[in-house]
């Protein structure tokens, strides 16, 4: 047998399992064009749906006519809030514990909404009935300042006043305001008033994290088809989380949870669009029921910049003081977050600010406070984690920009100051002062190998020379050094503190292994571009000692798979990872059992060894796991039930905490504002590294969204509440001009609390990357005065913040 | 209604003959007529390249034509260029060089990858990066498409040396 002639080494490549840059099986048809994605799918008869939308930010409606659409040939139905209100679907919970209209209920909010829904054989079709539809709007007042916001005394949402016109409580406490949603807080306020008071250091500064857009290449959509003979609805769609869709649409509508069946098919990337629930998905269904044919709804890519999911509009004003010598010694933050017209935030539920408490970043800080007020404004709603755990990106750019501000008030080096604060390996688990608990790292080690490996005197040196020549009148380009150094907060989370909308989130993962020696794996998450096929069965082979290659890692079919939360906030790994390795330790004791039983002895006796069990003390004498399979289905063993299958659910003892250094250099022309990345180095801990192919490529992708964000990304308004940047004209993406190439590194620190020591990475860099973008353009200009300035950084801000600092002559 | 124009197109090598509202886009024609559903929809402006397919030897976005203007074209879409029996070297490079991530690009990106080989057969990063900036993706980052794409260049200038 071929097996007795591999040599242990030979034995491990076989398995392809941890820790190699396996290929990814997902490849083959994507390269292929065969791909299967929502907007592929077509079945007999499908009708198509789409919405007319609100031209006006905030408007009362006095009138729908829907008489000439229902006359366009080929328009079947045209849905309207009146048609939703008998069946209660007009409007719809929020994962944030609000509510949101489905179809607008006597007035809009935000430009775009939703006013009714298009029923047509086609695309053209619901086109043509869209134009046809006559709604009159009377105009109302439109904020879309939250600071305004909190003054107005117009009210946006009528249903958060009593009958006397007082706020009355919202879902996470009292309002301050009508237009005021939730105060969240976290830490002791007047402990850090106080140290901030009698500091000899302080440092203060706001900053207005823009709102921008997660923006997948494919947009949100599904597909609702309700056989009305088995009392069965199939919802396919972009879902990010298929089981909470099913248990949400559930309870909407009063199916059944076993009638309802939901299906993420191939997803076009994510990135948190695709978290939440969505007026569109709702009408569909309706839609499928009123019509009894399937029903198709796909955004076009300006429905879905103007409505679906925006991330951050994060205004956050924070204080840090330090001794003299730059030790931290307090840190407050009071943000005011602009949630638009609903409050639809992909938090879990006890979490309205998410997880923006990680705010005091990778140091030491004995004292902090945060305080988030939530207001409603004319804008969409949304506040999604865009490719980041729950306001992660928020956190991490506040406190790394508090950083480079603390050094500039020292007069401090930046990198010096992050050295002196961080926290110390031996301090871990480590508890941080507004809350959490940091499970392991080694922020030192990190960051003196990103230093070295960049050479970061030889920098400063230069740019201290760039300067002069600058001033000498020799260039026109001023050289940024941006630094980072970041702690994410991943893999929500232990049932005990985190659900959404009271579902606890674990994960979940079930394997059955066929009797010759091959598997299949099913879990709770859903890949997005992650390659779960590929890399959850890398954990499987690894743990159970069948090559990944004869294992099938399927997800996203609600009948078939187990219960599980989804896949955003890098959780896959650290939940859904976790399980899958314990439902193979599930599978590897009772292999243990059935090889013992062959082989002769007792349990004890035999050992696992890669892809077998072998007899302590006698390795010749050994049954692989194949044979074990096989056994497990054609002989009676006294004792064990046949088969060989198994089931995790994995609730985590803890969140892990991810890591990294990041150094940006870049040059910047004075005179355009065009920025020239010269060089990044992004250097990650996410502890066991599982494919380090992948785990390069998310790096890749995570600091080309961050780039986007940091230099020039945004949804904006005007101030009737129109958008501005609602086509890809505007809409920042970069293409492969713009971006660099980037230089990758690691170090590993493993999840002490994880079965495999594995952290998550997809996030990181991005969580990472914007604060660095975002440092190296101020930075560049720190010599003339600069501390600090907001994203995004285009070309345009940039070449403003060199005027302002008299740099034009 | 608008009266119905009648359209001939070769897809892939196969000729297509229907009638098709005059303002009916050529990536609808594909993905919802013949069920060619490679190319994909990512923006209405015209930027992504997610559609991209070729049309008469040169890369065009489907999204912004007419299949009235595609009248007697020929037109290649990824389902062309290469299958299960005979994967186009780009094909293999994207999966070797880990140039995919979540896929919806994917079949624009090499579609439009086929023509800048063509154009230049041994492009530097450079003409590559500038070749392919009407292909957008969010997921990579581009550094591991460039990378595919030099190793398919290198692998077919390779292939054509040895059949000289
Ligand atoms: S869909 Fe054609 S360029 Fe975007
Ligand atoms: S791989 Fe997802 S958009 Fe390119």
């Amino acid at each position: 047998m071929k097996d007795e002639v591999d040599t242990r080494e030979d034995r491990v490549a076989n398995l392809k399992g941890m820790g190699c840059s396996r290929k990814r099986v997902e490849d083959a048809r994507f390269t292929q064009g065969k791909g299967n994605y929502v907007d592929d799918i077509k079945l007999d008869g499908m009708l198509f749906g789409d919405f007319v939308r609100s031209p006006y930010a905030h408007a009362r409606i006095t009138s729908i006519d829907i008489e000439e659409a229902l006359k366009v040939p080929g328009v079947l139905a045209v849905l309207t809030a009146a048609d939703l209100e008998p069946l209660g679907l007009h409007w719809m919970p929020t994962l944030a514990g609000d509510k949101q209209m489905v179809l607008a209920d006597g007035k809009v909010l935000f430009q775009g909404q939703e006013v009714a829904f298009v029923v047509a054989e086609d695309r053209y079709a619901a086109a043509d009935g869209i134009e046809a539809v006559v709604v009159e709007y009377e105009e109302l007042p439109v904020i879309v300042d939250p600071f305004e916001s909190l003054k107005s005394d117009v009210v946006l949402r009528e249903d958060t006043v009593g009958e006397d016109s007082a706020p009355i409580d919202g879902a996470h406490g009292p309002r301050k305001h009508h237009n005021h949603i939730f105060t969240w807080e976290a830490g002791d306020k007047a402990p850090t008033e106080e140290v901030i008071a009698n500091a000899e250091v302080v440092a203060e500064e706001t900053m207005y994290y823009h709102r921008t857009h997660p923006c997948p290449l494919e947009t949100c959509g599904c597909v609702a088809s309700m056989d009305k003979v088995n009392g069965k609805l199939t919802l396919w769609g972009t879902f990010q989380a298929p089981h909470a869709i099913r248990t949400v649409v559930s309870l909407i509508s009063g199916i059944e949870e076993h009638n309802i069946r939901v299906i993420s098919p191939d997803i076009g990337g994510g990135f948190g669009n695709k978290v939440g629930a969505y007026p569109g998905y709702v009408c569909s269904v309706v839609a499928s029921i009123v019509t009894g044919k399937p029903v198709k709804w796909i955004e076009d890519r300006m429905d879905n910049l103007m409505t679906t999911a925006f991330a951050r509009d994060y205004w956050m004003s924070g204080k840090i003081s330090a001794t003299p010598e730059g030790k931290i010694t307090a840190l407050r933050c009071q943000v005011t977050a602009d949630h638009g017209g609903f409050d639809a935030c992909a938090d879990p539920t006890k979490f309205p600010a998410g997880f923006m408490n990680i705010c005091t970043g990778s140091y030491d800080i004995p004292t902090a406070y945060l305080e988030v007020d939530g207001v409603y404004t004319n804008k969409a709603p949304g506040g999604v984690s865009y490719r980041c755990s729950f306001r992660v990106t928020e956190a991490v750019y506040f406190i790394e920009r508090m950083i480079e501000v603390l050094a500039i008030e020292l007069g401090m080096d930046a990198a010096e100051l992050r050295r002196i604060n961080f926290i110390k390996k031996e301090q871990f688990p480590y508890k941080a002062a507004l809350g959490w608990e940091y499970d392991s790292g080694d922020y030192h080690t990190a960051w003196d190998k990103a230093l070295k490996a960049v050479d970061y005197d030889a920098l400063r040196a230069e740019q201290v020379q760039r300067v002069e020549d600058f001033k000498a009148g020799k260039t026109r380009k001023l050289m940024g050094i941006g630094l980072s150094f970041f702690t994410e907060i991943v893999g929500a989370g232990p049932v005990k503190n985190c659900d959404i909308l009271g579902l606890g989130m674990f994960d979940s993962c079930e394997i059955r292994i066929h009797p010759t020696g091959s598997a299949i794996a099913r879990l709770g998450t859903i890949s997005q571009g992650q390659g779960h096929a590929t890399t959850f069965a890398q954990i499987l082979a690894s743990e159970i000692g069948l090559p990944a290659d004869s294992i099938t890692v399927e997800e996203g079919d609600t009948d078939t798979a187990p219960y599980g939360l989804g896949t955003y906030g890098s959780r896959s790994t650290p939940v859904a990872g976790a399980a899958t390795a314990m439902a193979g330790r599930k599978i590897r004791a009772k292999a243990q059992m059935i090889a013992a039983y062959l082989l002769e002895v007792h349990d004890d006796d035999v050992e696992f060894d890669v892809d077998r069990f072998v007899v302590k003390g006698a390795p010749e004498k050994f049954k692989t796991m194949k044979e074990i399979a096989f056994a497990a289905y054609n002989q009676a063993i006294p004792g064990i039930e046949p088969g060989l299958e198994a089931v995790s659910y994995y609730d985590p003892p803890n969140m892990t905490y991810p890591f990294g250094a990041y150094v940006c250099v870049m040059d910047i022309d004075v005179d355009t504002g065009v920025p020239d990345i010269r060089r990044f180095y992004a250097l990650d801990d996410c502890g066991t590294r599982i494919n380090p192919m992948i785990i390069e490529g998310q790096v890749h992708g995570g600091l080309t969204e961050a780039l986007a964000v940091a230099l020039g990304q945004e949804i904006a308004y005007d101030n009737m509440g129109n958008v501005k940047t609602g086509t890809l004209m505007d809409f920042f993406l970069p293409t492969a001009w713009e971006v660099p190439n980037y230089e990758t590194d690691f170090t590993v620190t493993p999840s002490p609390h994880h079965p495999i020591g594995a952290k998550g990475v997809g996030e990181s860099p991005h969580v990472g990357g914007v604060p660095c973008f975002s440092n190296a353009v101020q930075d560049a200009f720190r010599a003339f005065g600069l501390r600090h300035t907001n994203m995004p950084h285009d070309h345009w801000r940039i070449w403003k913040t060199a005027n302002e600092l008299g740099l034009h002559g | 209604m608008t009266k119905k124009m009648h359209i001939t197109i070769t897809v892939n090598g196969k000729e297509e003959e229907f009638l098709a509202e005059p303002r009916e886009l050529l990536i609808y024609t594909l993905r919802e007529r013949l069920n060619i559903t490679g190319p994909h929809i990512g923006c209405d402006t015209s930027h992504c390249g997610a559609c991209t397919v070729t049309l008469n030897g040169k890369s065009v976005k489907s999204c912004t034509m007419f299949v009235a203007q595609a009248d007697g074209a020929e037109v290649e879409t990824i389902e062309g260029i290469g299958g299960p029996d005979a994967l186009h070297p780009l094909q293999v490079a994207f999966k070797e060089h880990h140039g995919l991530q979540c896929g919806f690009c994917t079949p624009g990106m090499i579609t439009r990858a086929t023509k800048l080989l063509e154009e230049i057969p041994n492009p530097t990063e450079e003409e590559i990066r500038f070749g392919m900036a009407g292909n957008i993706c969010r997921c990579t980052g581009y550094q591991n498409i460039v990378k595919s794409i030099q190793a398919a260049a290198a692998e077919m200038s390779a292939a054509k040396e040895a059949a000289e």
